[in-house]
């Protein structure tokens, strides 16, 4: 017997649920999607900025891919309330009953209430609308991104490689406080700075000032005038739990859902951006894909549990390398490992912890990132590998090494003692291989 | 033998041990050698040992001084050898002939040695000439010259391929004559020949033994004279032998009666199945060196082994006899020519009024020294003391070798006058002369060299002088002619100086001399430059070159004579306060203070480090682990060294190499902790029983550095050595360094940035430097023994290698590990991944991996190898 399923958004984590969900059958799906498209590769939108691929090349589920898995889109339509009681969706063209809901509202970039942050040419990062936007400055235009994080970056980034003039305001110290310690946040700075962005740290915004209803400049509280075309927001976002407070879900930060992605409501789900779990949200792509695994799970049955992982992050900034995962900030009984190679504009940071790897960030040489993210997620002891822990993969295993080498050719008891080799050289393709698809969608 | 054939090889000898072997040189033209063993030398045939091949890597000019310096600055010759001819004859003529002194060296040429000797003895007037063989094998001198009445090796090399039973005295044949150890082992294989090494440490000797017994330290003559009560009571004596050819039997059988054998440690078991062995073996061999000769009572050693080959009359004949290996290459030229203090010259005595005028004669010597002159480290006792003023040391380093070298340093510093004349002047004992005069070395001399076996053979020139240096025998033969005597220091040519010393030999025959090469006394220039390697006595008396199968002796009444000994002492006596007694030795790979050797990368490779052997259940009880260091301290000096935990030694019985000096690992030169005591019949000191106490050195914190250029480091340890590309060093110090990166620069004198790693819970610390991206320096640091692939590290100097402060090759290069196979250039995991695949098979992981195919001195460690890895799977 089919039941309806009712799904309130389509971006990444709702797609990746409706491939689960047809897959297992059994279900007659209603798919509400606020954007007049349907489902695309959010976090491919800063290659598109940049010029490096197209729109087309980044969408995953078009209408005809869900018309072809029996789901009724309702594209362009945004829901208006969930009547629980009744278990109905109501939305300007009609409500839909259904068995089971799931919420995937996704979230909203965060505006700065600026003065003048209503002024035509304030844009925030967030779909394709946004970049579109940027994509039509003609070049020699100015524009100024509020927030040094991944988004704000990223876009800098895009439109710096189509020949417009940026800088980027960040109130923080450093850039991508979040994903970067000081040394480097300041190598990025470095880097950006060489190929022609401004950066400025440590500068806080104090008003938009407009002429004619258009942007005009920034003003910074240093009294600062950055003229500009453009200006765009990238300074977080925020879980649209709209819909879930006013159904009566519980809410705090995001909507609340426990392990299995089922919220307040035993026939509601939620799971993605607008979601909180054990007290963590989520601005990331693999965790969101990890939910959709488990919501599906959930409506079909089938008992799983999501267990968050460390996220990873990586730039896409073309010609930047830059990893970042798990936890570096500096705590009691947290160890470093540092390695830094000017020349080379090569930064490493491991930090350990109870002989586990738990945070790693690196710069200008990330190619065994994957390795390092699984030994994150696993908790795999480190301790026997630390000497070469930082250079990754391929330094491990091996003969042993000796400290008696130079004073004793054949020393006893150390002979043939090959270390775990095989094995960690094992683990660490497998790390690399799931760890591809790990990658930022939002968190700025 | 390589394509260009041998006709385009110089013949010539290698310049190490006294095997003497025959080497073939090719000049590659550029100030090279390629360097390939002589197959029609005797002593063997084509065989070289690691030292020996790597040789070619040696010559190089670095360090090499190139002309004369006075007070540090360079001069040239006719103002240098002035300066040392007015010098010495103002000292003469205020102080008297007593008051100058030679101390010279088993490196010199036969040649070098003879017109030193000349000048001193026969023209100066005084015997102040010794020898640094006085280190080596005076003590064989005194205990032939007390048995035979002669110093005569008796028996030859060839009594090692036809004896039935050869037992090792104090000698680990294996590293310090490799060669040798070779032919025994071959012998050994084709003959079943029985082998039994006494040695209180297990060497690498021990892997051919079919009996090792590990005597208490010093004890032969106890285990000796137990063996003579043995013999005497099981009726294995020869009492033809003993009535007709020796005499003080009755003396010698009384004394060893009355000693205990069980002062040895040995369980009767073992010193039964000894007894058993030799007694009922005729042809025995026993072969003994420094672990004999280096001792208090290294006299009564020699004569405790002698006796019991005068008593079985197993002397003289193929396959038996006492055989005395010596350390240096020209140890027996040096006593042919009479280069010990207590010698005169051509085997003749200095007591002898008769052989005294003969050699004045001879010479036309006016005043001719009468009485034995002061032994090396009576010499060096005289210094400080005033009764010597001026001093020439002529190519050796007594400030790294002698005892109480600290204090040799300081008598120099002290002394009105000192010449050193050497290759370098970056020696240890060069740095404090006065004078430093360039001497031309292996490769470049001109002369002739007597090996262990009484072989003379040819060291001739492949190379040109560098600069302005010149032959020992001119530098002296000036100095001579600038005092006065010129006629009798008129020399041009070393064959000159050959054929005089010829002809003495011939007087020295005229009074019953063992030593006469007199037949050669005629020889052209032409058959000089030609002379194949010929042993002596060249007569037909003595067809099969030995000594004593007839009987006659060279004392006075023609009978060996039986000397009676007592197991004694050693002069030093443990104590609280020095609860260990420390032996000292030599590394396969190093010779001596490796003034030549440490020029060798691939020699520097098999043990590139000082270190201190120590017994499992020392280390556990002074808290020392695997890699440590321990502070070793003597009443008369201190060492820092690496601590190699093994069961090779007994507990309380440490050991270490005495190579290092000054320039290579200043905190671990072991010359200082040794007390100058000497045998009193020889005046050989003992090497190999000081007492020391050994405690932990407290660390901060140990480094390894790779460097392009060499290096001084500046902390409490450290140990230098080369490599292909630059320099190795090992680190420690004292103080914790909080700024790694300033540190490293000044190491360095690098000014770049470096690439760093550093873990700081851990304490470690590494830095890379660059030049134009490729490495030009690295330093590993850390709180304990440093773990780096370090036979990996070194050869990245130079590379661009952007791996390298990971400390180790990645997993898919290989990592040959530490060098075993010095020769072919073969790690321990080559050996090791052989071994897993083609079984414990000796021979088969040799053919493999090439290791162990040419000298094989290495072959020892392989078999060691297998063996614990086999016991290791056993135990798995």
């Amino acid at each position: 017997m089919t039941r309806n399923l009712v799904i309130i958004g389509a971006g990444m984590a709702a797609g990746r649920l409706v491939e689960h969900v047809t897959a297992a059958g059994g279900w007659s799906v209603t798919l509400f999607n606020s954007e007049p498209r349907g489902t695309y590769n959010r976090i491919m939108l800063s290659p598109v900025l940049a010029g490096e691929t197209s729109f087309g090349d980044i969408v995953t589920h078009d209408a005809a891919f869900y018309e072809a898995h029996g789901v009724t889109c309702r594209f362009g339509e945004t829901v208006t309330a969930i009547d629980r009681a009744a278990r109905r969706v109501h939305a300007p063209s009609g409500s839909v009953a259904y068995d089971k809901l799931v919420i995937a509202t996704g979230s909203t970039p965060v505006m700065l209430p600026l003065p003048g942050s209503d002024l035509d040419g304030v844009i925030s990062y967030r779909d394709l609308d946004d970049t579109q936007r940027m994509m039509r400055l003609a070049p020699g235009s100015r524009a100024v991104v509020i927030g040094g994080g991944l988004l704000g970056l990223e876009a800098a980034a895009g439109m710096h490689a189509r020949g417009i003039d940026v800088t980027v305001v960040h109130l923080m110290g450093h850039l991508m406080e979040r994903q970067l310690d000081a040394a480097a946040g300041h190598l990025l700075r470095q880097d950006l700075t060489r190929r022609g962005i401004k950066v400025l740290c440590s500068s806080a915004s104090q008003e938009v000032c407009g002429a004619g209803g258009r942007v005009r400049a920034l003003r910074l509280t240093s009294g600062e005038e950055l003229p500009c075309d453009l200006l765009v927001m990238a300074v977080g976002i925020r879980p649209n739990t709209g819909l879930g407070v006013a159904a009566g879900l519980q809410v705090s930060r995001g909507i609340e859902v426990d392990a299995t992605m089922v919220t307040s409501d035993p026939d509601i789900l939620a799971i993605g951006e607008c979601i909180e779990h054990a007290g963590q949200v989520f601005g990331l792509v693999a965790p969101l894909y990890e939910q959709a695994k488990v919501a599906a799970a959930t409506l079909c049955g089938t008992p799983m549990e999501y267990v968050p992982a460390e996220p990873a992050t990586k730039l896409k900034v073309t010609g930047v390398d830059l990893f970042s995962a798990g936890d570096f900030a500096e705590a009691d009984g947290r160890e470093d490992i540092v390695l830094r190679n000017p020349a080379r504009g090569v930064y490493k940071r491991l930090v350990l912890e109870r002989d586990r790897l738990i945070g790693a960030v690196m710069y200008g040489e990330t190619a065994d990132s994957g390795w390092f993210h699984g030994l994150i997620k696993d908790g795999t002891d480190v301790s026997a590998m630390r000497d070469s822990l930082i250079f990754g993969p391929g330094f491990q295993g091996g003969h042993a090494l000796d400290p008696m080498e130079a004073v004793a050719a054949s020393p006893a008891d150390q002979l043939v003692s090959c270390c775990n080799g095989p094995h960690v050289v094992q683990s660490a393709f497998a790390g690399l291989s799931s760890v591809a698809a790990h990658d930022a969608v939002g968190a700025a | 033998m390589d394509g260009t054939g041998s006709s385009a090889a110089i013949r010539s000898t290698c310049p190490y041990c006294g095997v003497g072997c025959g080497v073939l040189l090719r000049p590659d033209g550029a100030g090279g050698l390629t360097v390939s063993g002589d197959d029609a030398h005797p002593a063997n045939r084509g065989r070289l040992c690691s030292k020996g091949l790597a040789l070619g890597e040696t010559v190089g000019l670095e360090d090499r001084l190139l002309a004369p310096r006075i007070a540090g600055v360079s001069a040239d010759w006719t103002r240098a050898l002035d300066l040392v001819a007015t010098r010495f004859s103002d000292t003469i003529a205020r102080h008297g002939p007593d008051s100058v002194a030679f101390y010279v060296s088993g490196q010199l040429l036969t040649e070098d040695y003879y017109v030193a000797n000349k000048l001193m003895k026969g023209f100066i007037g005084s015997a102040n000439i010794d020898t640094n063989s006085r280190l080596c094998m005076a003590s064989t001198v005194a205990g032939h010259k007390r048995a035979f009445g002669a110093d005569t090796v008796p028996g030859t090399y060839e009594d090692l391929d036809c004896a039935d039973l050869v037992v090792l005295v104090g000698s680990n044949l294996a590293w310090c004559h490799p060669v040798l150890f070779q032919r025994l082992a071959a012998a050994r294989a084709k003959r079943g020949t029985k082998i039994v090494v006494v040695d209180p440490r297990r060497t690498a000797t021990c892997d051919i033994a079919d009996l090792h017994l590990k005597i208490a330290p010093g004890s032969d003559v106890a285990l000796f004279n137990g063996l003579l009560t043995h013999l005497s009571r099981e009726g294995a004596v020869d009492p033809g032998f003993v009535s007709r050819h020796t005499e003080g039997w009755e003396a010698a059988i009384a004394s060893a009666l009355e000693d205990d054998p069980s002062r040895t440690g040995l369980s009767p078991e073992e010193l039964a199945a000894f007894s058993a062995l030799f007694s009922g073996t005729e042809k025995t061999v026993t072969v003994f060196s420094q672990g004999v000769n280096q001792s208090t009572g290294g006299t009564d050693k020699v004569n405790a082994i002698l006796n019991c080959h005068l008593a079985t009359g197993r002397i003289g004949r193929p396959g038996m006899g006492p055989l005395s290996v010596t350390g240096q290459p020209n140890a027996m030229g040096g006593r042919e020519t009479g280069g010990l203090a207590n010698m005169l010259a051509a085997h003749l005595d200095i007591e002898n009024a008769s052989h005294r005028a003969a050699v004045g004669a001879f010479w036309g010597a006016p005043n001719v020294a009468e009485r034995a002159g002061l032994k090396a480290v009576d010499m060096f006792r005289a210094v400080p003391d005033g009764r010597i003023k001026a001093i020439w040391i002529a190519c050796t380093n007594p400030v790294v070798s002698l005892p109480e070298a600290d204090g040799v340093a300081d008598a120099l510093r002290a002394c009105d006058f000192t010449v050193v004349s050497d290759l370098s002047a970056e020696t240890d004992t060069a740095r404090l002369a006065d004078v430093v005069l360039p001497a031309t070395g292996w490769g470049e001399k001109d002369g002739t060299v007597t090996n262990s076996d009484r072989t003379i053979s040819r060291q001739r020139p492949a190379l040109p002088a560098p600069g302005r240096a010149r032959a020992d025998w001119a530098i002296f033969a000036d100095v001579g002619q600038r005092m006065g005597w010129r006629e009798a220091f008129d020399y041009q040519t070393p064959a000159e100086i050959f054929r005089e010393h010829a002809a003495l030999s011939g007087v020295a025959a005229g009074f019953g001399r063992d030593f006469d090469i007199s037949a050669l006394a005629n020889l052209s220039d032409r058959d000089y430059e030609a002379l194949a390697p010929v042993r002596w006595p060249i007569s037909t008396a003595c067809a099969d070159g030995r000594f004593f199968g007839d009987g006659r002796f060279f004392t006075e009444t023609g009978r060996a004579r039986f000397v009676p000994v007592r197991q004694g002492a050693p002069a030093t006596r443990r104590s609280p306060r020095y609860p260990y007694r420390l032996n000292t030795g030599r590394v396969r790979d190093q010779w001596h203070t490796m003034t030549r050797t440490a020029k060798a990368p691939r020699l520097s490779t098999h043990l590139a480090e000082p270190f201190l052997q120590l017994h499992p259940k020392d280390a556990a009880a002074l808290g020392l682990g695997p890699a440590d260091i321990a502070r070793v301290e003597s009443p008369t000096g201190r060492a820092l060294l690496r601590v190699l935990i093994t069961e090779d030694v007994a507990p309380g019985h440490p050991f270490a190499p005495m190579h290092w000096t000054a320039e290579t690992a200043p905190a671990a030169r072991i010359g200082p902790l040794v007390a100058a005591k000497v045998d009193p019949v020889s005046g050989q000191p003992e090497s190999k029983a000081s007492v020391v106490a050994v405690s932990r050195f407290d660390a901060a914190w140990h480094a390894f550095a790779i460097s392009e250029r060499a290096l001084r480091p500046d902390c409490a340890y450290w140990a230098r050595m080369r490599t292909p590309s630059g320099w190795r060093a090992e680190l420690a110090g004292a103080v914790p360094h909080a700024d790694w990166t300033t540190w490293a620069a000044d190491l360095f004198g690098l000014d770049s940035e470096p690439e760093v790693i550093s873990d700081s819970a851990r304490n470690t610390v590494r830095l890379a430097y660059r030049t134009g991206g490729r490495l030009s320096a690295a330093l590993f640091v850390a709180p304990g023994p440093v773990e780096v692939a370090r036979d990996f590290v070194v050869t990245q100097i130079g590379q661009t290698s952007p791996d390298i402060l990971a400390a180790r090759p990645s997993a898919g290069r290989p990592d040959p590990g530490p060098v075993v196979c010095s020769c072919m250039a073969v790690g321990r995991n080559t050996i090791l991944d052989a071994l897993r695949e083609a079984g414990p098979d000796l021979d088969r992981i040799c053919t493999r991996t090439g290791a162990g195919t040419n000298c094989g001195s290495c072959r020892p460690e392989i078999a060691d190898l297998i063996s614990r890895s086999t016991l290791r799977t056993a135990a798995e």
